[in-house]
């Protein structure tokens, strides 16, 4: 098979890009949107292209990984060179249809939501700039190339979230997304370089290698009690973590709502946030063999951060933040189960995870352009603002119905399949992380019908202009994702996403299935009880709950730890004295510096007289000079 | 002699041509001379372009004259550079009062090319004297090219007077480096190489000679009065051309003649490395005019260059013609904006710059370009050249010389910076207006600002110097 064609892949977005950015201000705004939308058809239809011929040729029933391309890019000594280029295999092809896919819509949406906005060309053309960094991160065939795009995501992402940048809330929330993520990449950056200094490589084909040097001789090297290849590999899934969201590093998704909605659907929702589960799923067999100690940390984390945010996300009252935290609750499931998988035969949770991760990207961003279609309508985030929809609004509301139903797992939606796989996958290996996981499934069933029922039942409030039904551009996305929704359960995962290629055998157990539909339907029951109609219920057991309530609501003020630990320890104890350092001390030496060059610089300065003999005194007495130097040094 | 030898000196070939062509064409009594313009451009590029057509490795004239794919890659880039100052001199040779010059102007650009060629290709001392004293003796009527200018004038004359100096310093080395060996012959010289008191002398002697061109300390006073009182092509001739020529020529027998003997000459640019980056830096610091500013810049980064001599191995060399590579662009980039502004308007002080950006954005942002990549800001072109360098000479152990270094990367970028400043920041009441450039000085800065940008990225580039140094 050749596979050439896919270096168009990535050049067309980035060329749509420069083209929008460059002539963007001279062209009709919608034209541009079309021309971005119309290039990312072509994209998406190559990608598709890609798929089916790649699942299409097994070798010996395993898939072989292909590295279409392979440029040296830097060279700086015979073992630490850099390369660019594609990779292909099931995970990197299986990302390019989710993240096509669900860019695809996000741009068809876009047409009708963003229209009239001021910067809709600017807007095009930053989705453009992600979508390259996006693909091109799903493609790299080394660590380095991926970091590189990895950055580039996160200054897109900055870039989209603040695309208001008049309103200040959304600058702060740019920037803040920005820094954490930031932060949480410082550790990635020293974990590729301690990996690339142990095992001398940064391509993902040797590093993942079972008979490769890196796996078959990690380095013995030990520090602090842990060896170093753990370290490194946990340094490089807090890179993962940043980006993904997983506690302690979360605080900057529910802000980075500022940005427009179908950016949160493109990027909150299927796309960037999954970076971390794909980064852990791409270096899995290196984790899996080297260190099983750093896939414990993942599982639990991953299992903390899913119960964690579903608590939050009930609390909730702002539709996108609700939305938010589900994601995170729903990447934390993706966390556990490559946290509980193993390798090969054994990949059960690998698979689960991958599959998690596709579904979860088409529901959830229906989920978020149907949130987008409802703010639309009715100009505000909160759901107290909203209610009784269902009549105005009908494709929004089957849409919508769909995908809660969807992510609370109810038969035969895709969601069911997929959480089903990792809830198996957890029980085989852990009981507790599985007693979590079926829980968040409960709560998670009851956050999201709570978040249906008050905004498509209960009391309808005072419009200020009766809400309508969305334009078709938005509503043909919405129509889409929810068939994508109802059937990418039936996909056969099994036989084309495993953690060494080959296909994988599972089965079906009841025993699992049935409590976590029971958990589903109870969920919902609870839902429906305290918001199908208006009533005081509500109210009463959030001040029973008063102490549990205000916590969760606020967070569990995680935000406010940060603010202290870095306004008044971090600032004050190691700011301020660093920066007297800088003022007077770094400072003063290089203006002592400076004013020792200017004054050497005047002193010699009458060696330029612009006479003749005194030039040649210097040539020949400066020949001379260096002859005598030269002989006494030699 | 027959045609083989003729297919092999082809570019010398060629540009004898031009030269005769040249002649010929002054001859004519046509007022505009803008045809001569258009011809002998066109006819250059098909000459650059020829060069990059295969030839065969071999030696001519009894190993006089030596071919191989290094000095056509060296001819090769000063090739390209000719070029790309011939598209920015036309501006300058359009004006009125050096119509009746065009002809000349071409005439003793080619002949000094064709002195820099066998500079480069020669394989015995005599003809590297040959090739030097060719490609001097023009540049010394081109410095005083604007004639009715008196500091023009000065400029020729004080390159005449110390290119006499030099030239007779380098002769004396050469005599010295007979009377060690025996003979002149690189071939011959390079298995009798040693470091006895009289061959050092000579060897020094010799690196003195090539350092005045490259405008070396303490060899380079010359460069600041010439530089600014040459006109704007000529000066942007010197520093690109010139220099590039005799920094090859100096790789080429210090590498493959003197390539047994290191410590003598790696001793030698170690000094003169620090003493030029330090004092060219000393000096750019308080230049208001922007040409003599960029003389000492441009000693600076001699200085630089010289860093890389350290390194006998091929890893030297090679970092070096990648500098030169680089440097040649981004310094032509710089002449280029600046020959617009002086041809326009006269202006060539860095106060006159004051809000250039506001009225001409596009010429502003070459130059910044051009000046972050000659500062060596990552990621442009220049960044990658430095850097190189600087691991070259650390790979050999050189670790206080590539810290001074450094220190003096810093110093540069203070006045690189300086020049931003004007154009970006400081506000003036009356800048320069917005100015026309003509097809030709468009092309010029594009192929700059191509090549500045896309070279650090190419690393193809860098693996094929790599490949032809060896």
């Amino acid at each position: 098979m050749n596979y050439s064609y896919t270096i168009l892949i990535l050049l067309l977005p980035v060329l749509i890009f420069l083209f929008i950015g460059l002539m963007g201000d001279k062209m009709k705004p919608q034209l541009s949107g079309l021309l971005g939308t119309s290039g990312l058809f072509v994209i998406t239809l190559l990608s598709y292209f890609t798929a089916f011929n790649f699942f299409d040729h097994r070798v010996d029933e395993s898939f072989q990984a292909i590295e279409v391309f392979q440029l040296l890019w830097l060279r700086f000594t015979d073992s630490l060179i850099i390369h660019i280029g594609i990779l292909l295999d099931p995970l990197s092809v299986m990302m390019l249809v989710v993240i096509t896919t669900v860019s695809l819509m996000v741009h068809i949406y876009s047409l009708g939501y963003m229209k009239g906005e001021k910067g809709f060309a600017r807007y095009y053309a930053f989705l453009s700039l992600f979508t390259f960094s996006m693909l091109g991160l799903v493609l790299a065939t080394n660590i380095f190339q991926m970091y590189i795009f990895w950055e580039l995501v996160g200054v897109s992402s900055y870039l989209l979230i603040g695309f208001y940048y008049e309103r200040p809330s959304a600058v702060a929330a740019a920037k803040k997304a920005f820094i954490v993520t930031r932060f949480a990449d410082l550790g990635f950056l020293i974990g590729i370089l301690i990996l690339s200094f142990y095992t001398n490589t940064f391509d993902f084909i040797a590093l993942t290698d079972l008979n490769g040097l890196a796996i078959t001789q990690p380095t013995t090297a030990v520090f602090m009690g842990l060896s170093v290849t753990t370290w490194a590999m946990l340094l490089i899934f807090m890179g993962g973590a940043g980006k993904s969201a997983m506690f302690p590093l979360h605080i900057w998704l529910p802000d980075a709502m500022e940005g427009p909605t179908p950016v949160s659907a493109l990027i909150h929702a299927a796309t960037m946030v999954v970076a971390g589960v794909y980064l852990v799923a791409r270096l899995f067999p290196l984790y899996s063999y080297t260190s099983p100690d750093s896939l414990e940390v993942i599982a639990y984390i991953g299992s903390f951060t899913s119960l964690f945010a579903a608590i939050i996300a009930c609390t909730q009252l702002d539709i996108k933040r609700v939305l938010a935290f589900s994601t995170l609750s729903q990447i934390g499931y993706m966390m556990v189960a490559l946290g509980v998988s193993g390798y090969g035969a054994e990949g059960l949770g690998y698979m689960a995870s991958l599959f998690h991760l596709f579904t979860h990207a088409f529901f959830k961003a229906l989920l978020f352009l149907g949130a987008g279609s409802v703010i639309h309508a009715v100009h505000s985030n909160l759901m107290t603002d909203m209610g009784g929809l269902k009549k105005y609004m009908p494709i929004t509301h089957i849409t919508f119905l769909i995908a809660c139903l969807t992510i609370a797992g109810i038969p035969p939606l895709s969601g069911f399949f997929s959480k089903d796989e990792i809830l198996v996958a957890a029980f085989e290996h852990n009981k507790i992380i599985f007693a979590v996981q079926w829980l968040v499934a409960g709560i998670t069933a009851f956050y999201m019908f709570r978040l249906y029922f008050n905004i498509f039942w209960n009391h309808t409030p005072e419009y200020h202009h009766t809400p309508h039904e969305s334009p078709a551009t938005m509503t043909i996305p919405l129509i889409f994702l929810a068939l994508a929704s109802v059937f990418s359960g039936f996909v056969p995962f099994h036989d084309l996403v495993t953690s060494d290629g080959n296909p994988l055998h599972t089965e079906f157990h009841w025993m699992i299935a049935g409590p976590s539909i029971l958990i589903a339907v109870i969920g919902i029951s609870v839902a429906y009880m305290l918001y199908a109609k208006k009533n005081s219920k509500p109210e009463s057991i959030a001040t029973s709950l008063k102490g549990f309530y205000n916590m969760a609501y606020h967070k569990f003020y995680i935000d406010e730890v940060y603010l202290f630990i870095t306004h008044k320890v971090i600032f004050y104890f190691i700011s301020r004295p660093v920066a007297w350092f800088d003022r007077h001390i770094v400072d003063g030496t290089m203006n002592l510096i400076g004013n020792t060059t200017v004054y050497f610089s005047g002193a010699i300065k009458k060696m330029q007289s612009g006479q003749m003999q005194w030039y040649i005194w210097y040539f020949t007495s400066g020949v001379l000079l260096l002859v005598f130097l030269v002989m006494y040094l030699n | 002699m027959n045609w083989s030898t003729l297919s092999i000196m082809r570019l010398e070939v060629l540009l004898t041509f031009m030269v005769l062509y040249q002649l010929i064409a002054d001859l004519s009594e046509k007022e505009n001379k803008r045809s001569v313009i258009d011809f002998t451009i066109i006819f250059f590029t098909i000459i650059t372009f020829i060069g990059f057509l295969p030839s065969e490795n071999t030696t001519l004239f009894g190993s006089m004259y030596i071919n191989d794919e290094l000095r056509v890659f060296f001819k090769n880039i000063l090739n390209v550079s000719t070029l790309i100052i011939l598209l920015q001199s036309t501006g300058w040779l359009n004006k009125p009062e050096n119509q009746s010059k065009t002809g000349a102007f071409y005439l003793l650009i080619f002949s000094t090319l064709i002195g820099m060629y066998f500079m480069i290709s020669a394989g015995d001392f005599l003809m590297l004297y040959l090739g030097l004293e060719l490609a001097t003796l023009p540049l010394t009527i081109l410095a005083a090219f604007d004639k009715n200018l008196r500091r023009s004038a000065e400029a020729g004359i004080k390159l005449l007077m110390s290119s006499a100096v030099s030239s007779a310093v380098l002769l004396f080395g050469l005599s010295l480096m007979y009377g060690v060996y025996g003979t002149l012959h690189f071939s011959e010289m390079a298995l009798l190489t040693d470091a006895s008191t009289l061959s050092i002398m000579a060897l020094i002697f010799f690196m003195a000679g090539l350092g005045f061109k490259l405008s070396l300390v303490p060899f380079h006073l010359w460069t600041a009065d010439v530089y600014e009182g040459s006109p704007m092509p000529v000066t942007s001739y010197f520093s690109v051309v010139s220099k590039g020529a005799a920094l090859f020529t100096l790789a080429l027998v210090l590498y493959r003649v003197f390539g047994s003997q290191p410590n003598v000459w790696t001793m030698a640019a170690y000094i003169l490395s620090i003493t030029t980056m330090v004092v060219g830096n000393l000096f750019a610091l308080r230049q208001k005019n922007l040409k003599r500013f960029l003389a000492f810049s441009s000693i600076t980064q001699a200085g630089f260059m010289m860093l890389g001599f350290v390194n006998s191995d091929a890893l030297g060399m090679n970092t070096i013609v990648y500098f030169m590579l680089i440097y040649s662009l981004s310094n032509l980039a710089v002449f280029g904006v600046l020959s617009i502004v002086t041809n326009n308007t006269g202006k060539e002080n860095m106060d006159d710059f004051n809000g250039f950006y506001s009225t001409n954005p596009r010429l502003s942002l070459i130059m910044l370009l051009a000046l972050f990549s000659l500062a060596g800001i990552p990621p442009v072109a220049g960044f990658f050249g430095k850097f190189f360098l600087f691991t070259a000479a650390a790979s050999k152990g050189f670790y206080i010389l590539v810290f001074i270094a450094v220190l003096n990367a810093t110093v540069s970028l203070y006045y690189y910076l300086l020049v931003i400043k004007a154009m970006f920041i400081n506000k003036n009441e009356t800048p320069i207006p917005n100015l026309p450039s003509t097809g030709y000085e468009k092309l010029a800065l594009s192929m700059c600002f191509v090549g500045i940008v896309v070279i650090g990225f190419v690393s193809a580039l860098y693996d094929y110097v790599m490949l032809v140094v060896g």
